[in-house]
């Protein structure tokens, strides 16, 4: 297996209503990353397209072969990737791959979600399309339901009384908030208070609207080399030094592990042992937070706490630039957005950021950030991390 | 190798108010609702058993936005129950007023019905779920 290195990154503001189609959206961050990676259409070998849900907020399937066309990048093999809000995460692992294993030398990665068009009963439709057809969403199953499930779970298996579990998970959506308000490409540019958490409406017990990310439209995009194209086209690669992946039954299936997703525990120690790296070595973590509570059953998961205990890191501040393990400095998914089919791109393009120091006048650098992790969990329990380095020079 | 439990089966039987599950003849374990594979040894060594669809609460949530064409049944309940035999089972919580219902449902002992999900434009036809009522 070759060394691969990030050497381009684009991203689409993320909002409400876009007036672009999906397509337009990723050929918008598609060629930020190719103009950042000195690439163009001829030199991109194949493309790797997450997205979620373009079948029903468009009406289009294959939307990735329409898009390598569009870009120029005619006739290449271009794969859609569906792992509902994992599938750009998912997508970056396979063309990481298919770069180590030496079969391309420079591919065009990324995902591409229209979420708002569909409107909030569609779009919670088709998000409850994540759970198990037959057997769960019949019961009435959505996915604020699934987090909702899970979060009472949480407070009875781990002894944690509500009241204080309410203020934790109040504190991820605050502390998502503050940062969201520098980040330009944010959805929410708007700071929230506990209080605003707790008062707001509820969608699916215990969890409130600002518990929950909102349904969002945008893309995000990344241009992927092996190491020889790299050092011959850029100045700060940033390496994929580990990456995994594992997949569940439905939630019920997972009753011996819930509230924790045991996908993540086997993903992530994946990534850690490519890399050789450990919880303690990573900088700077973008992780999935659908929802305030799934941020705190990640960040254990992911090593950062103990089981029942990973609320405290936002209690104590340990989450935030300076802390222990500074997680979601972009605003998370609750604050910059989540097009699902473009969240794991995000993800990864916020981190290649951080770890080429590139955030300073947005004021949410980490100073000196040189091994991150990217988190992205897909329905009741696809996960996929990855984990970038900074050459040491 | 044919599935072993299909889910027309399934539902047809519940409902009936009969929940169907799968005994390994490897490990005796349960695998319920029905897979392929055994949930604990994953053989496919697998009989059809009929299980009580008596368990206790784990957890629950109330829903309060529903998806497309089913905001007429909000507020609703849904619980994970442990059933007697092992495995846990979603379902809804009826003949209780959502309002009222807080954390000391969990750890609560429950009895199976049924309510049938008529199906909408996505779904491959009707799918009965498990309706749980409080009691022994
Ligand atoms: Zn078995």
């Amino acid at each position: 297996m070759r060394k691969v290195a990030i050497i381009g990154t684009g991203h689409t503001d993320f909002g409400f209503n876009s007036p672009k189609t999906g397509l337009e959206l990723f050929c918008d961050a598609a060629t930020e990353a190719m103009a950042e990676a000195n690439v163009q259409s001829k030199d991109i070998q194949a493309l790797y397209c997450g997205n979620g849900l373009s079948d029903f907020s468009e009406g289009q399937i294959m939307i990735q072969s329409y898009i390598a066309d569009s870009l120029g990048c005619r006739n290449i093999p271009a794969t859609r990737f569906e792992a509902a809000c994992s599938s750009a995460t998912v997508a970056i692992r396979d063309a990481y791959m298919w770069v180590a294993s030496g079969f391309y030398d420079i591919v065009l990665v990324g995902g591409t979600e229209k979420a708002t068009a569909m409107g909030t009963a569609l779009a919670t439709r088709t998000f409850a399309m994540g759970t198990d057809a037959r057997y769960e969403f019949p019961a009435g199953l959505t996915f604020p339901g699934f987090f909702g499930l899970l979060a009472n779970l949480y407070a009875s298996k781990y002894n944690v009384p509500f009241e204080r579990l309410r203020r934790q998970m109040s504190l991820v959506s605050v502390q998502s908030h503050s940062y969201g308000v520098n980040n330009p490409h944010a959805q929410f540019k708007k700071e929230i208070t506990v209080d605003k958490v707790e008062k707001a409406f509820m969608v699916a017990s215990p969890l409130t609207l600002l518990d929950c990310c909102p349904f969002s439209d945008g893309a995000a995009a990344l241009v992927i080399a092996s190491e020889e194209k790299a050092k011959e086209l850029c100045d700060t690669p940033i390496y994929i030094a580990g990456v995994g992946q594992a997949s569940s039954g439905m939630l019920s299936s997972q009753y011996k592990d819930i509230p924790r997703l045991k996908a993540r525990d086997i993903s992530v120690k994946q990534a850690y042992d490519m890399a050789g790296v450990g919880p303690q070595d990573i900088d700077v973590c973008e992780l999935h937070d659908c929802f305030s509570i799934a941020s705190i059953i990640a960040a254990e998961s992911l090593g950062f706490a103990e089981f029942g205990k990973g609320g405290q890191l936002w209690e104590n501040e340990e989450t935030r630039i300076g802390g222990k393990i500074p997680i979601n400095i972009s605003g998370g998914l609750k604050s910059k957005g989540h097009p699902i089919g473009a969240t794991g791109a995000s993800q990864t393009v916020e981190i290649v950021k951080q770890l080429r120091g590139e955030l300073t006048s947005q004021k949410r650098q980490v100073e000196g950030a040189k091994v991150g992790l990217v988190d992205t969990l897909g329905g009741d329990g696809i996960i996929c991390n990855l984990i970038l380095k900074k050459e040491e020079k | 190798m044919e599935y072993p439990l299909p889910f027309e089966k399934y539902n047809n039987a519940l409902k009936n108010n009969t929940l169907l599950g799968l005994t390994c003849r490897q490990c005796r374990k349960i695998t319920c609702p029905p897979q392929m594979a055994c949930r604990e040894c994953a053989s496919f060594d697998l009989e059809i058993t009929e299980l009580g669809g008596t368990g206790t609460i784990q957890t629950y949530t109330i829903i309060y936005v529903a998806a497309e064409n089913r905001e007429n049944e909000v507020p609703y309940v849904i619980v994970l129950v442990e059933l007697e035999e092992g495995p846990w089972i979603m379902g809804e919580l009826c003949a209780i007023n959502p309002d009222e219902v807080g954390a000391d449902i969990i750890g609560k002992s429950v009895k199976m019905g049924n309510r049938v999900f008529p199906g909408d434009k996505y779904s491959n036809g009707e799918a009965a779920r498990p309706a749980f009522y409080l009691g022994d």
